[in-house]
């Protein structure tokens, strides 16, 4: 028997970062909003305190922080004709659970994406020509202009720490001269950096590059959020990704808006309530509610006038094909959208070891790095190149935790005596540099349902057909070595290159940038979501997250994940409200 | 408030209430935060658990394997201690015996294909099967081949086995090789340099080896180390031995 509960305003599945936004948000309006959320309640002092968060094996070897596969995972493989196995442990990417999502244990590497990514098939076409025809790149329906107000939003909600390099068109020295212009500064100042950065830095410069700090969600000093929550400095600890920080100190829905949502009388938050779909009316027109499961087995159905779907971008992708919301995508016809324009992010890397100097990397925070954007976007002339897109070159100094990293220079076997010797040799004496490429769409790289493996219910497990294309390839062969030229310059014994050199595996960690899916667009015939996020099949249904990304861009996504969220939020609030309907006429 | 523009509530209750029970709140509260029920209690923490208790899984002859497999893996020479002196095999011992032992938080559905290299742990076996299932096959391929038990081979025999595992030439019957060697090399390190509370890393033999300070959580006063090396003893979760009087 389903257990019904009384209707309300909006129900918001899953509560990581767009939720804990959207509940803001929401809730200032007198909004009655009920968030359902996977997994438990979680919290600085009880659940990663300083004295249990530096913990390797439990946070990130024992995915303390992370869904259970046995819960939800999707298979793989590489591309149409082979068989979909399940990930049976997470490797390549790390989905969050419970309270503030992946928010929890991101690095914090906060950016904005570059005006001419939201233009990634204009722009490009514009300037070199047609794109290939199984490139299924195309334009976000949101300028970097309308989004401008929002980063900047979530900016300060964050106190993100980093400079200027493009302060309402003025160019500024030492920030980022590539990045779109900037309504502010931001709202701390740049972290402190350590003895690798100023290598990279002076390396860098020395090749007539423009190295800045990379912009940092982990607190360069004491700070208080335009809502009064307060955060700490951060301590350089070493333990951010895959982590909580128990120092207050990294900006994640606990540290800067639950602390204000939970206390609003309008607002119920439930864990342990896992969301199997969406219920549509007889007519196919509106979304009625979800059906979810709580933590005794036990079925409920939550009558909402808006549902906003706020897991992560594989939950919310497979919920929209669990819940029959739009057509799957088939990439034999082309037809259909949801679970198109699936992508990842394409990354590289180069290793510099050093004789004498000590890098000392455990100090070192998620977010503190310098970083080069001139090979980013269309920041350089791709003519000739056979690819668009870019990436960002940075070395940053996130930790040197000994599970995750045992750094050893080129031709040393992974085991034994030798190993052994050159690992005590250099372990305090490494850094690297990391290449973080953008991932264009491809018709072959996509999601949909397997038609073999199930999950605890009895429902198809999403299944991803996946590998680097030729656009990937080439970008990654052209910018990588400039990474290693940067290298060189950095005073090192001795540089080892990690190429992009075989197809994407699903187990080495990568990064968990997965976009696309749910992807927004001009039209219905060509996007699962409008401008607003907001579905173009059931008007009162809105998909967050970076489903919405029509291809993902050089950059880490949270800063414009967070950013659509606040201009949908806006949209509801100011348009959908005082008439509930379609935001854009398809 | 603004919900009266949403337009009328009632549309689908009616139709609902023929199948479905009306919850009374009351009923929620265990899972329901807001309001008067708020989440934070004070005084309470969630300490490590995974693999502390003393549980074990091996049998004598398993563990006398794994403690000489994983002697191999990270050997005590000159360097230093090795995994036999931190503890590996005993960590190793105490991880198969709960929950990673069991695979509980994993995905273990069939079937089993053959798998792509691409496509990660495939293995039919959760982990403490695996071990199980792997090394017995592996002491039978010794004393096939080698005329005694893996444990009492030379060095160098048991390193060559090993680097031949590593590169998929020993055939292992159902257990693909390869892959059992990634898994157990895998799992020395963690012993290696996990925190001691886990019964791995003893005396924090693996984070001196590399000079890693531990459990610290605050070092910006070392920030403008500018290269120099820092010499700082390692903590753990419970401190350091030198903090504990004898």
């Amino acid at each position: 028997m389903t257990q019904l509960h009384r209707e309300v305003d909006v129900v918001l599945v899953g509560f990581g970062w767009t939720a804990a936004i959207l509940a803001h948000e929401l809730t200032q309006d007198g909004l009655e909003v009920v968030a359902l959320e996977r997994g438990g309640w979680r919290d600085t002092p009880t659940d990663f305190p300083t004295t249990h968060a530096p913990d390797e094996l439990r946070y990130y070897w024992r995915h303390e922080m992370f869904q259970e596969t046995a819960q939800e995972t999707q298979t793989f493989r590489n591309r149409r004709g082979q068989t979909a196995l399940p990930i049976r442990r997470w490797g390549s990417y790390l989905p969050g659970v419970g309270v503030g999502g992946g928010g929890v244990h991101w690095n914090g590497q906060t950016f904005r994406f570059l005006p001419s990514d939201f233009l990634a098939r204009s722009h490009n076409e514009d300037r070199y020509g047609p794109l290939p025809d199984d490139m299924t790149v195309q334009d976000y329906p949101v300028t970097y202009d309308e989004l401008e107000p929002y980063f900047d939003q979530f900016e300060k909600l964050c106190g993100i720490s980093g400079q200027a390099g493009n302060l309402r068109g003025d160019i500024r020295a030492g920030g980022n001269p590539f990045e779109g212009w900037r309504s502010d500064e931001y709202p701390n100042p740049p972290m402190e950096m350590t003895f690798s950065q100023h290598r990279f830095a002076q390396g860098a410069h020395d090749m007539g590059l423009h190295p800045y700090p990379g912009p940092s969600a982990n607190m360069s000093r004491g700070y208080t959020n335009p809502l009064g929550v307060r955060l700490a400095p951060c301590t350089y600890c070493g333990f951010c990704e895959k982590f909580g920080c128990g120092n207050y100190s990294k900006a994640s829905p606990q540290t800067t808006i639950l602390p204000i949502v939970m206390q609003r009388p309008n607002f119920r938050l439930r864990t342990y309530c896992d969301v199997l779909h969406v219920n549509k009316d007889r007519d196919n027109t509106r979304a009625t509610g979800v059906t979810y499961v709580d933590a005794h087995g036990d079925l409920h159905e939550q009558p909402a006038q808006i549902v906003i779907l706020c897991g992560y971008q594989l939950s919310n992708t497979r919920l929209m094909m669990l819940s029959g919301i739009g057509e799957i995508y088939n990439p034999a016809t082309g037809e259909g959208q949801v679970g198109r324009n699936y992508t990842y992010q394409v990354m590289s890397g180069v290793d510099v070891f050093y004789d004498d100097a000590y890098t000392n990397e455990y100090i070192g925070a998620g977010a503190l790095g310098m970083v080069v954007d001139d090979y980013n976007g269309d920041n350089f002339d791709h003519s000739g190149l056979g690819f668009i897109g870019g990436a960002y070159i940075a070395c940053w100094t996130t930790n040197a935790r000994p599970i995750e990293n045992q750094p050893v220079p080129e031709g040393v076997p992974e085991w034994g005596a030798e190993w052994k010797s050159a690992l005590r040799k250099n372990f305090l004496r490494h850094t690297s540099l990391s290449v973080h490429g953008a991932s264009m769409a491809h018709r072959e790289n996509y999601l949909d349902l397997d038609p073999v493996y199930k999950d605890r219910y009895g429902r198809p497990l999403m299944r991803m057909t996946y590998d680097f294309t030729v656009n990937d390839r080439r970008l990654s062969e052209h910018i990588t070595p400039i990474a290693a030229d940067i290298a060189r310059g950095m005073g090192g014994r001795e540089i080892k290159v990690n190429s992009l050199d075989s197809s994407y595996d699903i187990w080495p960690y990568q990064t968990t940038h997965n976009t696309g899916g749910t992807i927004m667009g001009a039209s219905p015939d060509d996007s699962v979501v409008n401008r607003y996020l907001q579905s173009w099949d059931l008007h009162n249904l809105f998909v967050m997250g970076a489903g919405a990304f029509p291809q993902n861009a050089g950059y880490n996504p949270t800063g414009t994940v967070a950013a659509l969220t606040y201009f949908s939020a806006r949209a509801i609030r100011d348009q959908y409200l005082r008439d509930p309907g379609p935001l854009v006429q398809a | 408030m603004q919900q009266g523009h949403l337009g009328r509530r009632s549309f689908l209750r009616g139709s609902l209430l023929g199948f479905t029970a009306l919850v009374m709140p009351s009923a929620l509260r265990a899972l329901e935060f807001g309001g008067a029920n708020m989440p934070w209690s004070a005084g309470a923490a969630s300490p490590p658990y995974a693999g502390i208790t003393d549980a074990r899984y091996f049998a004598a002859s398993e563990y006398a394997m794994v403690d000489a497999i994983t002697a191999r893996i990270i050997p005590s020479d000159d360097t230093g201690p090795g995994a036999k002196e931190a503890g590996v095999a005993d960590f190793i011992d105490h991880q198969l015996a709960g929950f990673y032992g069991r695979g509980q938080r994993w995905y273990m559905q069939g079937p089993f294909p053959e798998p792509l290299e691409t496509q990660g742990y495939q293995a039919p076996h959760p982990p403490a099967e695996l071990w199980r299932t792997g090394l017995a096959a592996l002491e039978q391929h010794c004393r096939d081949n080698h005329g005694a038990g893996f444990a009492a081979l030379e060095d160098d025999t048991q390193d060559d086995i090993l680097r031949a595992m590593e590169d998929g030439e020993i055939d292992l019957g159902s257990t693909n090789a390869a892959q059992f060697f990634d898994f157990m090399r895998e799992m020395t390190i963690e012993g290696f340099f996990c925190d001691p509370v886990y019964g791995g890393n003893r005396d924090m033999v693996g984070w001196r080896m590399v000079g890693f300070p531990g459990a610290r959580y605050d070092y910006r006063d070392f920030l403008h180390h500018n290269g120099a090396s820092i010499d700082m003893p390692p903590v753990g979760l419970m401190g350091r031995p030198a903090w504990t009087r004898q």
